[in-house]
């Protein structure tokens, strides 16, 4: 009986993650799927979104328990069912957390999104190992490297801590299914047609009077405000946060491989992507011997990049492209 | 070869105007020219330590800068595969050569002669490698006619599978090449008699920074003295017109992953050796630092990318003055965007257009 708990405890936490990985990687194909954007820095707005989120909900820190960190917005408690009756918070930190990932991506993609695909990828190759560093070094923002814990939970109390997952699966469904409608009505949009005809051809876009830099622009920041909303309830499952959480293999390379399995170009095939991906890399730890090691998953997940951009570069679900 | 990097000046010239641009390109160039003055004298020991650094990053930005200009590859397995270059060394350490070498070291340095042993076999056995990866993956997609991104992404794949099987083989501690500690060399100098300044120099990163040296020597000789390296230049130009006069650019191609590879290697087994030290992640933690070198010399551009890891290590060295050491890869990071901004075709590069 033990066992069987034990499993449906392992599907629900697995759900929880990939389901998070799902909205990052509906982001990354708005990044790159969409817009030919390449960004090997999702790390850098994962991160954002996870600190900025855990930073407003924290309580004011003890000063016994940590040394160097000094402010949380304790928003969990003033916009708590405790005070109102109902986790206000909730929506509204995932939104804080959204718009600063924004922010951020207008700012450094004013700078870079103009400069050719790779330049971008350098640039942000660099903007996530920056950001990871700041929350490293600067111990009174988040208390360096060893970070944030007891992050305040959304409806906690509802059930034992020890079936939160099964309360917080729920919200990020209802989260994912949001982001993938409206991902999927921009793309089909006016804007979004746009953003496929940029990827497709830039000059011509620009050539029929689109300012494609605002574009790409607005692209740029759209996506990295879906990675940081992910980001965010990250930090909510894990209910603590440490900048080694988003080096670079589970911040960046897993989702890019999540991506190129489901297939680019198309939010269904990002989400089946995530979901597949993560059920194999979750579950694969309790393989036998060897095949559970996780350097050789880290391999994996390599040589399936290659793999499928090899043998079926338009993933598991190709996108439809419509002829007009 | 047509690079559109000047989007990014047209943005701040829409900004602060034509003549506004080059009054900030000029009070920059200033400022910059001031800082290095002030930081060589008064950071003299930072300066020197920038210098050998920046030669480290020289040996792989160079083979890095080489395959992103023929290939038009932006390699983000290089830093992995000075990695690989670096544990096949210490696996011919560790198994061809008998142990009692290692205990003689050469001159004032910690390495042995049997470096000379191990350096050769790393180089060739990635050189190989390079080329096997080529064979497998890119030269399918080159076929398919792949974009530069979708390439690149493949490189990522590269990277991880890479480092993974690396971790799997040799785990994910510490390494050490076999080594005889040696004193520094100690230099003090006297600065205006104003204050005295101590330089520190391990004596390995001296012989790190004459290979370094030597290695680009060698590529500028072999790109532009020989009929290969001819044909390899001709190919990164312009492939069509190549192809047309007879150059099989194919060949070209597996020659520029030979010469980058090697150079990997080369770069990955010294870095080792100047660092005293091997970790699984060196060679992708240096990927920020090459790329920025890349950059700071213009892409394409073997030697440019020499200069430009001199001007990376130097930088990332004396930035150590006022920051946090472990705040580098931010400077790196700072350093390639401001760069983008002012010369995106590097720093020495004239606008192709």
């Amino acid at each position: 009986m033990v066992e069987f708990e034990g499993i449906i405890l392992h599907i629900g936490g697995l759900l929880v993650i990939a389901g998070i990985y799902a909205i990052i990687n509906v982001g990354l194909n708005v990044h790159y799927g969409h817009t030919g954007l390449f960004n090997i820095g999702i790390a850098a707005f994962f991160a954002l979104g996870a600190y900025t989120a855990s930073i407003l909900v924290m309580p004011p820190p003890n000063p016994d328990l940590y040394q160097r960190y000094e402010w949380g917005g304790n928003l969990a408690f003033t916009l708590g069912s405790e005070r109102i009756g109902f986790d206000l918070w909730f929506p509204l930190v995932l939104i804080a957390a959204a718009a600063v990932c924004a922010a951020v991506a207008y700012l450094v993609g004013s700078i870079t999104i103009r400069l050719r695909g790779d330049y971008l990828a350098i640039t942000t190759l660099g903007l996530g190992e920056t950001i990871r560093l700041v929350f490293t070094n600067e111990g009174w923002l988040a208390d360096g490297t060893r970070g944030l814990n007891g992050i305040p939970r959304v409806m906690d109390g509802l059930v034992d801590p020890h079936w939160y997952d099964f309360v917080f699966l729920p919200l990020v469904l209802i989260v994912l299914v949001i982001v993938y409608f409206v991902s999927q009505r921009l793309a089909a949009s006016p804007w979004g047609r746009v953003i496929l005809a940029i990827r497709e051809n830039e000059d011509t876009a620009e050539m029929v009077g689109k300012n494609v830099f605002q574009f790409k622009l607005q692209a740029f920041a759209y996506g990295a405000a879906l990675m940081g909303i992910g980001g965010a309830l990250y930090a909510f499952a894990k209910h603590s946060i440490t900048p080694a959480a988003f080096e670079p293999f589970f911040a960046t390379f897993i989702i890019w491989a999540m991506l190129i399995l489901g297939g680019s170009g198309n939010h269904r095939g990002a989400i089946l992507g995530a979901f597949v991906l993560w059920a194999v890399i979750s579950s694969s730890q309790f393989l036998p011997g060897f095949l559970g090691d996780p350097n050789l998953r880290l391999a994996v997940i390599g040589l399936l990049i290659v793999v499928v951009l090899l043998v079926r570069p338009a993933g598991l679900i190709p996108e439809t492209r419509t002829r007009t | 070869m047509v690079i559109n990097t000047n989007a990014l000046r047209d943005v701040v010239v829409s900004i602060v105007g034509e003549r506004g641009f080059k009054a900030i390109e000029r009070s920059l160039l200033i400022f910059v020219v001031a800082l290095a003055v002030w930081a060589l004298i008064w950071q003299l020991d930072l300066t020197v330590n920038g210098l050998l650094v920046g030669s480290v990053y020289a040996l792989g930005a160079v083979g890095l800068s080489l395959v992103y200009g023929n290939l038009h590859l932006p390699n983000i397995a290089h830093g992995d595969y000075m990695t690989l270059g670096a544990f096949v060394a210490l696996f011919v350490f560790g198994t061809l050569v008998p142990e009692a070498w290692s205990q003689n070291s050469v001159g004032p340095f910690t390495f042995s002669y049997a470096l000379f042993i191990a350096l050769p076999i790393g180089v060739a056995f990635v050189a190989i490698f390079a080329v096997v990866v080529d064979q497998l993956v890119y030269r399918t997609m080159r076929r398919r006619g792949a974009l530069p991104g979708v390439m690149a992404l493949a490189s990522l794949g590269v990277a991880i599978a890479l480092r993974g099987f690396i971790q799997y083989i040799w785990g994910t501690e510490v390494e050490h090449f076999p080594r005889v500690s040696k004193k520094f060399f100690i230099w003090t100098v006297d600065l205006f008699h104003l204050q005295d300044v101590q330089v520190r120099v391990p004596p390995d990163m001296i012989f790190v920074a004459i290979a370094a040296i030597v290695l680009t020597l060698a590529t500028y000789l072999f790109l532009n003295m020989t009929r290969w390296g001819k044909a390899m230049r001709a190919a990164a130009d312009n492939e069509d017109l190549a192809r047309v006069t007879g150059i099989d650019v194919e060949r070209t191609n597996l020659l520029t992953w030979v010469i980058g590879g090697g150079m990997a290697a080369a770069a990955g087994i010294l870095f080792a050796t100047g660092q005293g030290q091997l970790l699984t992640i060196s060679g992708w933690k240096l990927l920020i630092p090459l790329f920025a070198a890349v950059v700071a010399g213009g892409i394409g551009n073997p030697y440019g990318a020499f200069a430009g890891a001199i001007f990376v290590g130097v930088v990332g060295e004396v930035s150590t003055a006022w920051l946090e050491p472990s705040y580098k890869p931010a400077v790196f990071f700072a350093a390639i965007i401001v760069l983008l901004l002012v010369r995106p075709n590097g720093l020495f590069g004239q606008s192709r257009s």
